[in-house]
């Protein structure tokens, strides 16, 4: 107890130490992504169905023109767990892509509709062609992005968050910087030609123009067709392509540790019988 | 320890085979009726958590190796599939990658064990020397497991830690490509890391099998440093030790589980989902927790041949402790001031570790030299000298009458 106090202590007096080093001026600079409500957060959070459809909904009509999302296949759309399409859904939305195969008997490649087994084809056949289309940036493809971005949470935040279970930065990043942009930028900004401001962006310079606006891709469920909610749902989206094993995961987990709590409290009854005699007789002696 | 009790075998099979090889009464005589020190608190249950941890991680690992490929252009993406299209992939994954931290949570806690209670102390130094080789090793393995999925931490820690060689005069640039077998980290550096990270579990797996052997040789230490003198003083291994270190197995376990099912990225770094680009650094090259205090001292330190032999010396020189210390009391509990300075130098290797995850810059850089400087002056100038100033409390005459209330009050008073 004495010992844990400590710990903290020289945490606390590394951390103010520290304090006046350029790091929390660099912190101030950037604003932090607002925490958004994730289905999936916590030990019970799973996937909700209807949003990962809505979130594939922007990532076919709009993401998908430059960013590629290369490890998912379209037979992971009907996988247990994920956006909860059906088979023949799945089906029908890869026959709508067309995929390059080959080579044919000819010794050509050949373009074909996309069948379950293949994977989501990139929108440039390269990264060069990419950068030759788009003025130079490169569009990171969006797999595992969602883990691949995170929000620096500092002292002591990042104590806190191994117990609270916050595993949602990388989503709460995605949101806030389709949320973040500013036009015209604020004053005395110097905005180097072909970015747009976005406030969460790591030097605000974004090449990225402005995706997405209010009403851009249209619901069919009733949802508002907001910017806000286009946010939450494209990063739901983004967060089961990188980790589509998240409802395993969890469940399993759970079923875990019913068990180990059960042999936990067993092990120590079992422990406290099997030392009650050893202190008695060591009494009596 | 000559009480045991001998293992006689019962059934006409046993005899037969305990004529030819006698590896039942080895195991009986080593784990059933070993005597062990009846005052053992849970700080010695690591040794066992340890060696379950060296199997989880050979385990898993060697499914992982059925579907990782090792090559630069490809291991990334075999890593995602290993998560995506192989059953529980993902599960044997994040066992690996969070067993090696826990891996390390148990031998820090091993280790801190060792120092508080004088295990290093005669005649423990050869089994205590083992034990800085086992370290040494699961460092190395951890560090070239990192590497296998090719993302950007990976490519950098190993760019920067084989860098590090290249700072010995001389030598420094051949050794480095050597290393690397090229000019600079690629597909070859891969390929031989993880060769080696599948070796080098088998080369632990032999010095654990020395530690325990040097372990049986000497006997386990226990809170008082006292020796066992009769046999009132230990208790038999089964089944006192055995249900004890399952009891905290289980709670063990249940911390693990908490990191594989609920935060398995929480120790990693997102930088390492992006795949290994040399055209790119990362803003902040940081390596695996475990590494910060030392990474901490390498950074402390503004020559760069002097912070490598720093890093390096950090580890070697806890294989010296039973030289460098000099007391003839082993228990932290009768020296209070070395307990002070050691629970203070604890401390300031956490602290280390905090700096270490931090940008060295600013009031960063002079913290981390001062706690630096605190960790050898420890090891180099104190533990010597306290051994020959410090008064240290009685010892209690035996184990037994350190954990009895005094039903008769002991003959020479001595009350802890």
């Amino acid at each position: 107890m004495n010992q844990r106090r400590g710990i903290v202590t020289v945490l606390a007096l590394a951390a103010s130490l520290c304090g006046f080093g350029a790091h929390i001026a660099c912190a101030q600079e950037q604003d932090i992504p607002p925490k958004q409500h994730w289905s999936f957060a916590g030990p019970f959070g799973l996937y909700d169905p209807a949003q990962l459809q809505r979130g594939f909904k922007i990532y076919k009509e709009v993401c998908s023109t430059c960013h590629s999302i290369k490890l998912l296949a379209f037979r992971n759309l009907a996988d247990p767990g994920g956006p909860g399409f059906t088979e023949a859904q799945a089906e029908t939305i890869a026959a709508g892509f067309q995929v390059t195969d080959g080579p044919n008997d000819k010794g050509e490649m050949f373009q074909r509709p996309g069948k379950l087994a293949d994977h989501f084809p990139p929108p440039f056949p390269n990264d060069q062609a990419a950068r030759a289309t788009l003025g130079g940036g490169l569009p990171p493809d969006m797999s595992v992005l969602a883990k691949a971005r995170s929000v620096e949470r500092g002292f002591p935040w990042f104590i806190v968050d191994a117990f609270t279970q916050y595993q949602e930065d990388g989503p709460d990043y995605i949101d806030a910087i389709l949320n973040g942009y500013e036009d015209p930028p604020p004053a005395g900004f110097a905005l180097p030609p072909g970015t747009q401001f976005d406030k969460y962006f790591p030097g605000h310079a974004i090449a990225m123009p402005k995706p997405l606006s209010n009403g851009q891709v249209e619901y069919t469920d009733g949802t508002p067709a907001t910017l806000d909610q286009y946010g939450r749902d494209i990063g739901a989206f983004l967060m089961w392509a990188a980790e589509p094993k998240l409802d395993a995961r969890k469940s399993l987990g759970f079923q875990v540790f019913i068990f180990l709590i059960v042999l936990t409290v067993l092990l120590y009854f079992t422990k406290r019988k099997v030392w009650y005699g050893v202190k008695h007789r060591a009494d009596a002696a | 320890m000559s009480e045991h009790s001998i293992y006689q075998p019962q059934s006409a099979l046993m005899q037969w085979m305990e004529r030819r090889l006698p590896i039942a009464s080895l195991v009986y005589s080593s784990f059933v009726v070993y005597p062990t020190p009846r005052n053992l608190n849970y700080w010695w249950t690591f040794g066992g958590i340890l060696s379950f941890m060296l199997g989880v991680q050979i385990i898993t690992g060697i499914v992982l190796a059925m579907h990782y490929t090792p090559h630069v252009d490809y291991a990334f993406n075999s890593v995602e599939s290993i998560m995506r299209d192989v059953n529980y992939g993902w599960l044997l994954r994040y066992l690996h990658a969070n067993g090696a931290s826990f891996f390390f949570v148990a031998v820090y806690a091993h280790m801190v064990r060792g120092m508080y209670y004088g295990s290093y102390k005669e005649p423990r130094e050869v089994l205590w020397i083992l034990g800085v080789i086992l370290f040494l090793l699961m460092v190395v393995t951890g560090f070239m497991g990192y590497v296998l999925p090719w993302g950007q931490m990976s490519f950098w820690a190993a760019t920067v830690i084989t860098n590090l060689f290249s700072a010995l005069p001389g030598v420094g640039d051949p050794i480095v490509t050597w290393l690397w077998g090229g000019y600079a980290v690629g597909n070859p550096t891969l390929n031989r890391f993880y060769s080696l990270h599948y070796l080098l579990p088998f080369v632990i797996a032999g010095v654990v099998v020395l530690h325990v052997w040097a372990l049986h040789m000497v006997g386990q230490n226990n809170p008082t440093g006292v020796e066992p003198k009769v046999k009132k003083d230990t208790v038999a291994f089964t089944p006192y030790a055995t249900v004890k270190d399952a009891f905290f197995f289980g709670v063990f376990c249940l911390f693990y589980a908490w990191f594989v099912f609920y935060i398995p990225n929480y120790l990693g770094h997102s930088d390492n989902y992006i795949m290994a680009n040399p055209g790119q650094t990362p803003t902040h090259i940081v390596p695996e927790w475990y590494y910060l205090p030392f990474y901490a001292i390498l950074r402390a330190i503004p020559n760069k041949l002097l912070g490598v032999i720093g890093l390096g010396s950090s580890i070697v020189l806890l294989a010296f402790l039973p030289w460098l210390d000099t007391s003839r009391v082993r228990s932290a509990n009768y020296r209070p001031l070395f307990r002070q300075f050691l629970i203070v130098w604890f401390l300031v290797v956490i602290g280390l570790g905090y700096l270490g995850s931090q940008p060295p810059e600013g009031g960063y850089v002079i913290a981390a030299r001062i706690l630096t400087a605190y960790y050898f002056i420890f090891l180099l100038i104190i533990l010597p000298l306290l051994g020959l100033f410090e008064k240290t409390k009685p010892l209690p005459n035996s184990i037994s009458e350190s954990v009895l209330p005094a039903v008769a009050p002991p003959p020479s008073g001595a009350k802890v």
